[in-house]
């Protein structure tokens, strides 16, 4: 029986890419935020997950505004990396699992979630940053990623309490497929950040701080929080935190926290990273 | 479709509503044509002859021309579009959002370096805080 055995989350933001295409890993201003990462980079070593179940946002790259879905997840057998403007980043073709991909559509759909099936699609950074933040410069990735993308661009985005429910029915179809599988979530996207307009380089540490807090001490807050607040306290783009709640909703009430990482700056925006336990049963 | 108001209420931000979205179409569509190589080479050629295949305002084409970001925001771009304009530049995010709080890039990153922006202040118009 397949089962999720652990959550994570992190900030999948563009510059951070480019710095490791690039080599700059070791740069003062780059140290920092990469150092955050050894304990994820040791831990999954030894968790060695078949598939993580990458809960993200597309940034115009797969979708325009032809068509948003607010759930789609990618059932294909592979994803390229996309071509974000300045050529695809150079990292391994992301390998689908096809067979828990459709399995999760299916589940989800008839648990009355409307998941759009996505067949083929390119991913941008959204969904490589955070592979190569845990899992390093691989020729391959040592997993299988079923892409689920979250319309977080075009208001209004999904409430935080609708993901909680999405990762709760992830969860149980997940738990309902036969296969042995050491499956991971991860919530990707946010902490705070504004991209955009003069109020560009917000950073409201407190409340990424208590966001960090709440997942695990009080999520009940964090599904009842409006998308106006994400908004106010952590910047336009800060709104993207609702994809934590996906990964958190799928682990339940009761998790527990292994590690955490918070920092700023890269680029425009705080780094955060936290890595949970489901309860144990 | 009204919009609702207190996503107009925050000091600096354009939220990308739909009635954002309807005004911006065409210019966020030209944005995601910069996806392609052949594409962002055709539009450096000649910007003013590429953005005439798109049924773009003349305001919209120059604001494109101009790279004024904010301008571009107000006429319905959306930010991860228009980053397709920036790339194609070879200028970071960090660069257009530098451009856009009026600072210079050097005093935007020691902001950033410093901790980032305040909250404070700059939640809400109509409260002033």
């Amino acid at each position: 029986m397949a089962r999720i055995t652990a959550g994570l989350a992190t900030s999948h933001v563009p510059a951070i890419g480019a710095a490791l295409d690039l080599g700059k890993t070791q740069d003062d201003y780059w140290k920092p935020v990469f150092a955050g990462y050894d304990w994820a980079k040791a831990w999954v070593k030894d968790e060695k997950p078949d598939v993580v179940i990458l809960v993200y946002n597309d940034h115009a790259s797969a979708f325009s505004l032809e068509l948003i879905p607010t759930f789609a997840i990618g059932c294909a057998e592979s994803f390229a990396p996309a071509d974000e403007g300045f050529g695809p980043r150079p990292v391994p073709v992301v390998e689908g699992h096809p067979d828990l991909a459709w399995h999760i559509a299916q589940s989800t759909i008839l648990d009355e979630f409307d998941m759009t099936i996505v067949n083929k699609m390119d991913v941008d950074h959204g969904l490589t940053v955070p592979l190569s933040l845990v899992f390093g410069q691989p020729d391959a990735w040592p997993v299988k990623v079923i892409p689920i993308a979250v319309n977080v661009v075009q208001y209004p985005p999904p409430t935080g309490n609708r993901c909680w429910k999405l990762g709760e029915a992830i969860a149980r179809a997940v738990e309902s497929f036969p296969e042995d599988l050491n499956v991971q979530i991860w919530g990707t996207g946010g902490m705070s950040h504004q991209l955009q307009g003069p109020r560009a380089g917000l950073i409201n540490r407190e409340f990424d701080i208590a966001f960090l807090d709440k997942l695990t001490a009080d999520p009940d807050a964090l599904r009842a929080m409006q998308h106006v607040e994400y908004l106010r306290e952590s910047g336009s783009e800060g709104i993207e935190l609702v994809m934590w709640l996906i990964m958190a909703g799928a682990l339940g009430k009761g998790a527990q926290e292994l590690h955490r990482f918070y920092h700023v700056p890269a680029s425009n925006t705080a780094v955060g990273h936290i890595v949970l336990r489901p309860p144990q049963t | 479709m009204s919009e609702p108001e207190d996503l107009l209420d925050i000091p600096g931000t354009t939220v990308f509503t739909a009635a954002q979205s309807r005004r911006g179409f065409h210019l966020n569509q030209f944005c995601m044509s910069l996806m392609k190589a052949p594409n962002r080479e055709a539009f450096k050629a000649d910007e003013r002859a590429y953005l005439n295949q798109w049924p773009m305002t003349e305001e919209q084409k120059q604001a494109v021309i101009d790279r004024d970001y904010n301008r571009m925001l107000g006429l319905g771009g959306n930010i991860y579009f228009l980053a397709k304009i920036f790339a194609t530049d070879g200028k970071s995010f960090q660069y257009a959002a530098s451009l856009m709080t009026g600072m210079s890039q050097e005093d935007y990153v020691a902001m950033m370096i410093a901790g980032g922006r305040s909250p404070d202040g700059v939640r809400s118009i109509k409260n002033g805080n």
